[in-house]
């Protein structure tokens, strides 16, 4: 497929020379704002996650002004609560030989070699800043009995670098920054905007001012402006309308931004997380993970024979396992992969998952599951043992499933939980609209095209509390501050926008639930461009998403009215946005002529059946360009060169 | 599954409200309670009627989003588990289900179920926290914490602020809740600093709210879905106690 490609490549900004010096000499560089004349600039932070909290706390600490929105009741429920795993930090305190360098390379290498090398290093030295800053804060991460505090290893790594609280970290770190957050908050330094959803950015003389925003409890439509915008607003999983993501995680912020020219970057880098509850029939609103932990001591397996598997016929989801013999069963993660076994990075894990059930070997509604067995585990660690680490997970199984996991194997399939594509950021974590600046899972920095374990978190507050607070002084210092006024043509123009479009989708009166679309929509999205994309499904989805959309525009009901609450008016809206930004999310995926991590073309891979990578042509990051409605994006390439890693097939075996 | 439901339905804080009722044939057992009520609100809307509106985010029990009245329970009588958790397995066949959005004074209706907890974040902002700076502090490892202290604040540190303890109390209490957050921050050596101005900061925060006090009732344990034991509220009686003799004399 021809695009048109721009003809300058985009700059990282990142500093030249020596890596294990670069942050520390650019923070040297770096313009600082005066202490006395920080209170002079406003910055508004967008989400109220890892990356918005810890943004907004450590930028009020610093004096700024913060105006930080969330579409929750409350900051403190921001989707990265339902983390469960952990997080990483090159702490070495295993003394299992870890280091700065190999949580880089390891993070280099599990992003299958399309992550820039400089926000990694960078995002490896400050992991243990991180784990500091949450101790200090009460995080009770776990202890052994000396009090020191405990690790364990997580899936990729060969070494034990995971931090965690039972499986509630993502929880516990949330809890943490959103104390530091309200401290700020009742000391009058940051203003914070619960049930509030931004609805557009605004750009005055090429910079990033301000948002329109829509209060979800009086409906009232707002502007705020201030010297930067910051989104930390998450990440799409839910353009597949099934995922590990909350109902409420939209693409709408980051959509908007890039509406208004902010660059989209690698939107087909997603990610399928291997071991999530399977789907239990056609009402299924989202899907739940079990933490990837549970691959520590669970086996993977399916029947070998496919008479002991799914019955369409019947409805019956598989023989009963426990009745199964070892040389029923066939453990083809062990069997394919010995060195890592059960512990192979995620996007390996689930298409293996994928594979077996494509053979006709799945084992749960729709043939669609594999086994997770912890019959072994059980054995060698008592009940109670394996109850101490996975306790409150084998309870979340059992509550949501019927079924035991102490005495029958868990049912788990991949399901879309992260999206390593974003808005385009360069080293600063500055978009190239100038003043808008993107953290945590909304921008595309440091995962390449597949994150590992228990790095989300790690990345979300190395962006908050460590990054952005240096790297937005430097933007402040050189535009100063200026006045903040809404009283504008460009704040009018972008509210009676916001308006016009509510106006249109309370005044359909068709008789399709908002629901409905975006069901179709996912289904869609999950059939051609999920774990496995081809040519031909990528081109065909293409085709349909301009229809669909259509229909949307003309089919769906959006009752009641635009004051007060309105829960069906705040869904259609995302919706709309999910439909316009699925076409760049498969137009990316078709563009991208190899397989790398998250992103496989069953055209390029090895005869293994591995991801084959093709670095001669596309050791670049695609940022898009939004051009219009009715007009194809434009490419933006970000050229990737590897100085440290040396880049090679991701072997696993 | 047949099932019908007594919802009710409050256009706004000044509305009377009233029941209305919903009958379904067509419910699956494995089916969660929440989605059964999309499968009601996604016929409403079709049909161009006003969805019930609940809230609800992360359908994993640990947002804390989620939460009614379900026959006269928070989150229905299944122990341990959130709204969005409880599956149409636990209710039989031809089952009527009586929803009602938290009733308690500190946590007025907005609309339908949906009602405002925003006097638990003022709880936290009087001093729900450690006051340090980001990168103010030590090696993590500096400060060692035995396993068993770790634990117990752990334990405390679970709750999800969903307000289930508020509204199964008599009294309309917020003492759990308050009580948890203390017990986590005032039983961590890094608490220690402010742990009296921490608990006489909060507790006044709390009593400034329309809450009542706890008249040991145990309701409130008995609902929370993570299980938050009693011994918070003494933990808190007793610092909050300790507080008026080391606050007075300082």
């Amino acid at each position: 497929m021809q695009v048109q490609v721009a003809d300058t490549p985009l700059q990282s900004n990142a500093p030249t020379g020596d890596i294990r010096t670069a942050w520390d000499r650019h923070r040297f560089d770096i313009k600082v704002v005066n202490p006395a004349n920080k209170r002079k600039y406003t910055v508004i932070v967008v989400g109220s996650g890892l990356a918005g909290a810890s943004a907004a706390a450590t930028l009020a600490e610093l004096g700024y002004n913060v105006l930080c929105f969330c579409f929750q009741d409350s900051p403190r429920r921001a989707h990265s609560i339902a983390a469960q795993g952990g997080i990483n930090a090159a702490k070495n305190y295993q003394n299992d030989g870890d280091s700065i360098w190999r949580l880089f390379y390891d993070t280099v290498k599990g992003g299958d070699y399309r992550a820039r090398e400089s926000n990694v290093y960078r995002l490896a030295q400050v992991s243990v800043n991180i784990i500091d800053q949450a101790v200090g804060q009460g995080v009770p991460f776990a202890r052994e009995y000396g009090g020191m505090l405990a690790n364990r290893s997580f899936g990729g790594a060969l070494v034990s670098r995971t931090f965690y609280a039972r499986g509630q970290t993502g929880q516990q770190l949330l809890l943490g920054a959103y104390q530091a957050l309200s401290r700020q908050i009742a000391d009058g330094n940051v203003t914070m905007f619960p049930r509030t959803e931004m609805l557009d950015l605004v750009i005055q003389d090429g910079h990033a001012r301000g948002i329109v925003t829509r209060n979800l409890m009086s409906g009232k439509l707002e502007s705020y402006c201030a010297d930067a915008v910051v989104l930390g607003s998450g990440g799409y999983s839910n353009v597949f309308y099934l995922s590990t993501n909350a109902m409420g995680c939209n693409v709408t912020a980051a959509w908007r931004a890039a509406k208004r020219g902010a660059y989209f970057a690698n939107p087909c880098y997603t990610q399928i997380h291997p071991t999530c509850i399977p789907v239990g029939g056609s009402y299924q609103s989202k899907l739940t993970l079990m933490s990837e932990s549970l691959r520590n001591d669970g086996r993977v397996w399916v029947p070998k024979d496919p008479k002991h598997c799914w019955d369409e016929g019947s409805g019956r989801l598989g023989a009963d396992p426990t009745t199964l013999g070892t040389e029923q069963r066939d453990y083809y993660l062990e069997r394919r992969y010995p060195t890592f076994g059960n512990l192979v990075p995620r996007d390996v894990a689930s298409r293996a998952a994928k594979m077996a059930c494509d053979e006709g070997k799945g084992v749960a509604f729709g043939g669609r599951g594999v086994y997770l067995d912890f019959a072994e585990a059980v054995g060698r660690l008592g009940k109670d043992g394996v109850a101490e680490r996975y306790g409150n997970l084998f309870e979340m199984y059992q509550r949501i499933t019927g079924d035991d996991p102490y005495s029958t194997p868990m049912r788990i399939y991949p399901a879309p939980h992260y999206t390593m594509g974003g808005l385009w950021v360069d080293y600063n974590l500055q978009s190239n609209v100038p003043g808008l600046f993107v953290i945590g899972e909304a921008n595309f920095s440091d995962h390449g095209s597949n994150r590992l374990g228990a790095s989300a978190l790690m990345q979300g507050l190395a962006d908050g509390y460590f990054v952005l607070p240096y790297t937005i002084g430097h933007y402040l210092a050189q535009v100063g501050a200026r006045p903040k006024s809404t009283e504008s043509s460009d704040f009018k123009a972008a509210e009676d926008a916001a308006e016009g479009r509510i106006k249109k989708l309370l005044g359909m009166s068709g008789t399709k639930s908002v629901d409905s679309f975006h069901r179709e929509l996912g289904l869609k999205v999950w059939e051609h461009c999920g774990m496995a994309r081809t040519r031909e499904g990528l081109t065909e989805l293409l085709g349909e998403i301009p229809k669909l959309r259509e229909r949307f525009w003309s089919e769906v009901n959006v009752p009641g009215n635009d004051r007060g609450v309105n829960q069906s008016l705040e869904r259609a809206g995302r919706v709309a946005d999910f439909l316009e930004f699925a076409e760049v999310l498969a137009l990316d995926a078709l563009t991208r002529e190899e397989s790398c991590g998250g992103h496989f073309r069953v055209e390029h891979q090895t005869e293994g059946g591995e991801a084959k990578r093709n670095d001669e042509d596309f050791s670049f990051v695609s940022a898009w360009e939004y051009t219009g409605e009715d007009s194809q994006p434009v490419l933006h390439k970000e050229p990737l060169d590897f100085e440290y890693v040396k880049l090679t097939q991701r072997s696993y075996k | 599954m047949k099932i019908t439901l007594n919802v009710w339905r409050q256009n706004g804080p000044n509305d009377k409200g009233r029941f209305e009722t919903y009958v379904r044939t067509d419910v699956s057992e494995h089916m969660s309670f929440l989605e059964m009520l999309d499968v009601v609100n996604d016929d409403l809307e079709s049909q161009g009627k006003e969805p019930i509106v609940f809230e609800h985010d992360c359908r994993e029990g640990i947002c804390g989003a989620c939460g009614f009245m379900i026959n006269g329970v928070p989150h229905g009588h299944r122990a341990r588990t959130t709204t969005c958790q409880l599956h149409m397995r636990e209710f039989k066949d031809g089952a009527e289900i009586t929803i009602e959005p938290f009733r308690a004074k500190g946590f007025p209706v907005v609309k339908d179920l949906m009602v405002d907890r925003s006097a638990f974040d003022r709880i936290i902002q009087a001093g729900g926290y450690i006051s340090i700076r980001t990168g103010s502090t030590v090696d993590a490892n500096a400060t060692p914490i035995g396993k068993e202290i770790a634990d117990q604040a752990f334990d405390a540190a679970t709750c999800i602020g969903c307000g289930a303890c508020v509204a199964s109390c008599p009294n309309a209490a917020a003492m759990l809740f308050t009580g948890a957050k203390l017990s986590h921050l005032n039983l961590m050596p890094q608490g220690q600093p402010e742990r009296y101005q921490r608990t006489q900061d909060m507790v006044t925060a709390m009593d400034a709210e329309d809450f009542g006090h706890c008249s040991n009732f145990g309701e409130c344990t008995v609902v929370c879905p993570k299980g938050i034991s009693l011994d918070v509220i003494a933990q808190m009686n007793r610092d909050h106690l300790r507080a008026q003799w080391k606050l007075r004399s300082s």
